[in-house]
């Protein structure tokens, strides 16, 4: 079915049913209960995490396939965001044109970028990269004013000209929508304690996550897919079988990079405002952690990755030390203050520390991330299952130089 | 001329910055092959090693002073620091004074220390390691140590002044007969400038006037073989991470009284500085103390107001134009050696 094997089938469905379920799997404490502030089912939040999703999505189609280590994506997500509300400034409020053409102008940049930094790899691939979006936000922060809006950024306004819609109303503020559907418009749903929020915006968001979830299983099975496989694991041995890898890491850099812009559309779509900041290298260093995190060249690895960074940022960040101590509270009073005094750093502002030591062990003992840490605990139930049939490892191959 | 002269003074203090992280990237890319992302985050705590050692110099205890009364009339609690009190207000104020120049004895040993434990706990781990892992394990790192300042130090920076001697500047105009006051330069950007030239001479003299500099040396060139001849280079290169180690915090605590520090000065400048050693040529120590001095003089270059008025913008990213075009047309960087990282 969809051109999918039996178990990318499974795996779709399996993402397309938490994704539509979202909004109650979030909320999973009732309203006004003590732990009602870990619920992570507002619009906001869920649909950061469909977009960054995709954005981490698009990075592993490069990085995680190819293993060309970009430090600039974060630049590919900024100019599609400036084409997008561009298009909102100029045509209709409508998100579609402004999501379009968001993907097509970030994947003109990413052929421009790649196209110069593929001709290097390594280390050198990754500081191109780097020089290539610090510049872009240079840019965009002073001389592009006239274009980007420089420190303030950009929003729709009413005097602008969008040449499709009718005239707004004096003082009414421009809403994004789809055909009339507004993108802020949301159902609240009551059941009993819980309130369950269905927001328009993020559904939008969640049926091109998953399209893009469908397109990234393609390439991922694809001969295309194996090709930036074999570019991983040896690219020497490819160019010595007379094969240009060329072609194939640039088409890669691209669709990553329209992934990136398309990610970029969805936020001005969602929230109709850019600023430049969107393109500085932490927000490129968000996405390799986010990836990494998850499990690189897996596929939902970043999905996982990109859910568990947001959820830290705004959830975990909001942890104070009042909150802390009635956690703590059960315990005798000597113990609570210095258990919460152990804990505090970690949370709270302090939640890039939990971050960076979970990204570090990650790295260290986990290469392949939080899927990878999955399938262990898989392997571990399994073996013991079969406890009783000794069964060997076949011995490695290793392939001859 | 004086415009040009200006612009290259004010090129070396930022210049001799990038000089000595990078001199430090290097000596770490040369010897243990490690790239190494933390880096930044050394210049970092060299000059937290300063605020430290400043506040703690300037720990202080009340005492009531009944001779002076405040605006209410009461008596006034004075402050004074123990360093006053104990070495008379004379030495102990110039203690305090002098605190930045002062962390350098405190740095060294800090940083030799962190450089040691990061090497033996962490670096060693990744030798075999693809680079990518590396950047990776080193990049969590960084955040992790600028997190853990951040949570002692607060977000915003701290003002660390220099000592009152080096707090006017220098009119370097009159000096070299030119009207008076057409070049000001500050006395301590002078002192940075010096500063810089002394440990990165001192590094290259270590190098290659002494027998363990001829061995690091000899490992950077073949580490197999002189592994080989029963030389115990392991040891060897670790020693070499903490001297970097103590580079980049030396670096730092000389810059506080330039910029306040803040917990990411570190990243700040550890983005430049990689451009510096790709630049230089990965691997290459002159290089990347050549191009270190070369981008912070062009940095200062495009930011004249002639030049900013010819390209709009040229300030903000000369130093990303150059990398790109140099990484494009010279492969191995200005100074690179054959074979170090051309892939």
């Amino acid at each position: 079915m969809l051109g999918l094997g039996k178990k990318d089938i499974a795996l779709f469905m399996i993402v397309a049913l938490l994704t539509l379920l979202a909004p109650f799997i979030l909320n999973p404490f009732p309203e006004g209960s003590e732990l009602a502030q870990f619920n992570a089912g507002y619009p906001d939040l869920m649909q950061r995490f469909v977009i960054f999703g995709i954005f981490a999505i698009g990075f592993n189609i490069l990085f995680g396939l190819t293993g060309y280590l970009s430090f600039g994506h974060a630049a590919f997500l900024g100019v599609g965001s400036y084409a997008a509300i561009w298009m909102m400034k100029l045509l209709t409020m409508n998100v579609i044109p402004a999501i379009i053409m968001a993907v097509i102008v970030a994947g003109l940049f990413s052929v421009l970028v790649g196209y110069i930094s593929l001709r290097r790899s390594g280390i050198y691939f990754a500081i191109l990269t780097l020089a290539f979006a610090q510049m872009s936000y240079a840019l965009a922060y002073s001389v592009l004013t006239p274009i980007t809006g420089g420190e303030t950024g950009l929003q729709p306004k009413v005097s602008d000209p969008r040449l499709f819609d009718g005239a707004l109303a004096e003082g009414a503020t421009p809403q994004a929508n789809l055909f009339g559907l507004d993108m802020g418009a949301s159902y609240e749903m009551a059941v009993g304690n819980w309130l369950f929020t269905f927001n328009a915006g993020y559904y939008v968001a969640a049926a091109v996550m998953l399209a893009s979830f469908y397109v990234a299983i393609r390439i991922f099975r694809s001969p295309f897919g194996i090709m930036l496989r074999a570019v991983k694991s040896n690219q020497q041995r490819m160019n010595y079988t007379g094969l240009n890898s060329k072609p194939y890491t640039l088409a890669a850099f691209v669709i990553s990079g329209m992934y990136a812009g398309l990610a970029g559309g969805l936020m001005v779509a969602m929230d109709t405002q850019v600023g430049p900041e969107r393109m500085f290298w932490t927000a490129s260093g968000e996405v390799v952690l986010m990836t990494i995190l998850g499990g690189a060249g897996t596929l939902i690895g970043p999905v996982l990755g990109a859910g568990m960074i947001k959820y830290m940022e705004n959830i975990v960040s909001k942890i104070n030390s009042d909150i802390l101590h009635t956690w703590f509270a059960f315990l005798p009073d000597g113990l609570e203050d210095v258990l919460v005094a152990m804990v505090y750093p970690f949370v709270g502002k302090g939640w890039h520390l939990t971050l960076g030591i979970v990204f570090m062990l990650v790295v260290i003992f986990l290469p392949g991330g939080l899927v990878e840490g999955g399938q262990r605990i898989m392997n571990l139930f399994r073996r013991k299952k079969r406890a009783g049939d000794d069964s060997t490892p076949a011995p490695k191959s290793h392939p001859a130089e | 001329m004086d415009a040009i002269l200006l612009q290259i003074l004010n090129g070396l203090d930022k210049g001799s910055a990038y000089a000595l992280i990078a001199l430090g990237l290097t000596l770490i890319f040369g010897t243990l092959g490690v790239v190494n992302f933390a880096h930044g985050a050394l210049f970092m705590i060299g000059a937290f090693c300063a605020v430290t050692l400043q506040r703690f110099l300037s720990l202080s205890f009340e005492t009531v002073d009944p001779t002076q009364t405040d605006f209410l009339g009461n008596p006034l609690k004075v402050k004074t620091p123990y360093v006053e009190h104990w070495f008379g207000p004379e030495i102990g104020g110039a203690i305090i004074d002098w605190s930045v120049p002062l962390a350098i004895l405190v740095a060294i040993p800090v940083m030799v220390a962190v450089g040691f434990i990061m090497e033996r706990g962490l670096i060693k781990h990744f030798y075999r390691r693809p680079h990518a892992d590396q950047i990776l394990v080193t990049f969590g790192l960084a955040i992790v140590l600028q997190e853990i300042i951040k949570y002692f130090y607060g977000a915003n920076p701290i003002p660390t002044p220099a000592p009152d001697m080096f707090a006017g500047s220098l009119d370097f105009g009159a000096l070299v007969g030119m009207a008076e006051n057409s070049i000001i330069y500050p006395y301590w950007r002078l002192v940075y400038f010096a500063f810089a030239a002394v440990i990165i001479g001192s590094v290259f003299a270590f190098l290659q006037f002494t027998t363990f500099g001829m061995v690091v040396r000899a490992g950077m060139a073949d580490r197999e073989t002189v592994g080989l001849l029963g030389i115990n280079i392991d040891k060897r290169f670790t020693i070499m991470f903490g001297i970097a180690a103590a580079v980049a915090g030396l670096a730092g605590v000389m810059y506080t009284p330039i910029n306040a520090p803040n917990y990411h000065m570190g990243m700040d400048f550890l983005v430049l500085s990689f451009v510096v050693v790709v630049v230089g040529g990965m691997g290459s120590l002159p290089g990347a103390v050549l191009a270190g001095f070369l981008l912070g003089i062009l940095e200062s270059f495009a930011s004249m107001k002639e030049v900013i008025d010819l390209i709009p913008g040229i300030n903000q990213i000369i130093i990303y134009l150059v990398a790109i075009i140099i990484l494009l047309t010279r492969p191995r960087g200005l100074m690179g050696r054959k074979g170090v990282m051309e892939e």
